[in-house]
């Protein structure tokens, strides 16, 4: 329970540190940078702007105050969930996160569904026939995919699909059809990294003395390989999702634009053209706290797995 | 001399890896410096009349919605993808390799105080912080490239640090440290050589993952701008055409492909050729 509590305990200091490191960076960022939110306001709303309106806004958006006590303002506001508003469309910050963030989680999922219906069998295999062709087809399909822009493997799949063979929708978010492309692209793009952790991992597992004892007490050789070996070889899986959760959330943000699928990244992206700083510095906020809970519950999942893990040890 | 020499060029020939690696990175090497040699037209020259062209010997890779000859917007986007990705992961490996060295080596509060950095910045996605940097600065590659750097010198950082901690309390660099050499000599001598072939094969196969990065980002319209003829930027450019066009579509993805692979295989095989143990990842 001690250990538990001191897991929660680091992953939260580690959470404050980011927090505030990094909003005060992109705070800093954003006051000294050439582009004027104020102004980009007053283009939108499309009127011959004079500078009375100008310093109007200015106050009402608190940005005339030192800044110092903008971002301790903010900072308080954050405390109480307050991410302030958009400058374009005027709605909560929040309440726009947390209105696609749903959209962003669900592709998540089946991202990971994909990745693991091809990661494991191709682990598998390459541990299984290490150094033999099927191995090396294994390995290759890993380093194409490792190799493959995920945006144009999402294109070659739009362009085959549903272009030539008209068999799925392109874009959009509706029914169970529409998550097959992104998911798909989403899943080959993580694959490749697991299939060959799976594989080094597997392959040392099955040559340690307990398979060994296994293999010794007369247990067929794929009960071995699938009660025993696999699931000690599944454990380091569980901690590269945790390292690599936010390259996966990158990742589906590209792949989010690529498909017109309605969550946090085509959020991100339309607040980035048109300068909605608000907008940019709650998204920034709301990943990096999803990034470190996410390893908060990998961190304790693992604790769950294998109690005897030295957490004293640094994790790599 | 020439006995080593001879064993290693064997070795080296029996790691088909690294050989079809090589192979590719030259062929892109070859683009990146012989291109204008090679282009058969000016990359941003406009010809309205032969837009949307399929391929023919005159345009080997077509035309684009401009007119713009397809192939020679490809050689003359290596330049920029490959060099920008290569400029970036060479300047981030100057920065962050003294820096793990140093924190590693002479340890303490300096160390500590670099690896509580480190944690908060290494946990958030490279993507979402080039997007911050791009949202606050604006977008254009410029941007995208510093943000790649604010992130990577820390992941060499990170990694030589862990090299170093592992080797300095071994025999060789404890002798130097009793015979009265200084630390930089220490550093210099006995640590650098050591944590060398980690950071080549590491850096080989970061170029890749920044060139993936970098197209990418200038596909969604946060990186390179038109006309720039950065390859991610020329097929979001073209993204309109795709169904008249396809081979707007194929050949500057083919192109990244190829190149991704190239640095991912040289990566690989010199991983091996090193013979650095396996199931050490880098992230």
């Amino acid at each position: 329970m001690r250990r538990v509590l001191s897991i929660i305990g680091s992953r939260l200091i580690q959470l404050i540190i980011m927090v505030l490191v990094l909003s005060f960076v992109t705070f800093l960022l954003m006051k000294i940078t050439p582009g004027d939110p104020i102004r980009a306001i007053l283009k939108v709303d499309d009127v011959a702007s004079t500078t009375v309106d100008e310093e109007k806004l200015r106050k009402e958006y608190g940005f005339d105050e030192p800044i110092l006590s903008q971002y301790s303002n903010w900072l308080l506001n954050v405390a109480q969930l307050d991410l302030g508003e958009s400058v374009i469309s005027k709605k909560p910050v929040f309440e726009l996160i947390s209105d696609r963030l749903p959209a962003t989680v669900s592709l998540a999922i089946g991202g990971l569904i994909v990745l693991f219906i091809i990661a494991i069998p191709l682990g598998v295999i390459g541990a299984v026939y290490e150094d033999r062709w099927p191995d090396y087809i294994s390995r290759f399909i890993a380093m194409i995919g490792a190799s493959i822009p995920s945006f144009w493997l999402g294109l070659l799949l739009i362009y085959f699909f549903s272009l030539q063979l008209n068999l799925l929708p392109v874009m959009g978010k509706g029914s169970f059809v529409h998550y097959i492309l992104p998911s798909v692209t989403l899943g080959i793009a993580m694959a490749p990294i697991y299939i060959r952790l799976l594989r080094e991992r597997l392959i040392s597992t099955l040559q340690s003395p307990y398979i060994e004892a296994a293999k010794a007490r007369g247990l067929r050789k794929e009960r071995v390989l699938f009660f025993h070996a696999l699931r000690g070889s599944l454990i380091p899986l569980v901690t590269m999702f945790g390292l690599s959760i936010g390259s996966l959330l990158g990742g589906i943000m590209v792949i989010e634009i690529l498909f017109s699928w309605p969550g946090m990244g085509d959020l991100i992206v339309q607040a980035v053209l048109q300068r909605d700083y608000p907008v940019i510095q709650g998204y920034i906020l709301i990943i990096g706290i999803l990034v470190v809970m996410t390893n908060l519950l990998v961190d304790l999942l693992y604790l769950l797995i294998n109690p005897q893990i030295k957490q004293g040890k640094e994790v790599v | 001399m020439e006995v080593v020499l001879t064993k290693k060029t064997s070795r080296l020939f029996r790691n088909p890896t690294l050989i079809i690696g090589l192979f590719l990175c030259m062929i892109i090497a070859t683009i990146i410096f012989a291109g204008s040699l090679i282009s058969t037209h000016d990359p941003f020259e406009i010809d309205m009349g032969n837009r949307l062209q399929a391929s023919s010997s005159t345009h080997w890779f077509g035309t684009d919605q401009l007119g713009r000859d397809v192939f020679s917007r490809i050689v003359y986007g290596a330049k920029i993808t490959v060099g920008l990705g290569l400029f970036a992961i060479i300047l981030s490996v100057l920065i962050g390799v003294p820096i793990g060295l140093v924190s590693g080596y002479v340890g303490g509060k300096i160390d500590a105080v670099f690896m509580r950095i480190i944690d908060g910045i290494l946990s958030f996605p490279d993507v979402i912080l080039a997007i911050a940097i791009a949202g606050i600065l604006g977008p254009s590659l410029t941007n995208i490239i510093i943000a790649i750097i604010l992130v990577r010198w820390i992941v060499y950082a990170r990694v030589v640090r862990g090299l170093v901690l592992a080797e300095k309390e071994k025999e060789y660099v404890l002798v130097s440290k009793v015979s009265y050499s200084s630390t930089f000599k220490t550093i210099r001598m006995h640590l650098l050589p050591q944590v060398m072939p980690d950071i080549i094969v590491m850096a080989a196969i970061d170029v890749g993952k920044v060139i993936l990065l970098i197209s990418a980002l200038s596909y969604i319209g946060l990186g390179a701008q038109p006309p720039i003829p950065e390859w991610g930027a020329m097929l979001n450019e073209g993204r309109a055409y795709f169904q008249v066009i396809p081979s707007l579509m194929i050949y500057p993805g083919l192109a990244i492909m190829l190149t991704v692979l190239g640095c991912n295989l040289l990566g690989d095989g010199l991983k091996n050729h090193f013979d650095i143990r396996k199931g050490r990842e880098y992230m």
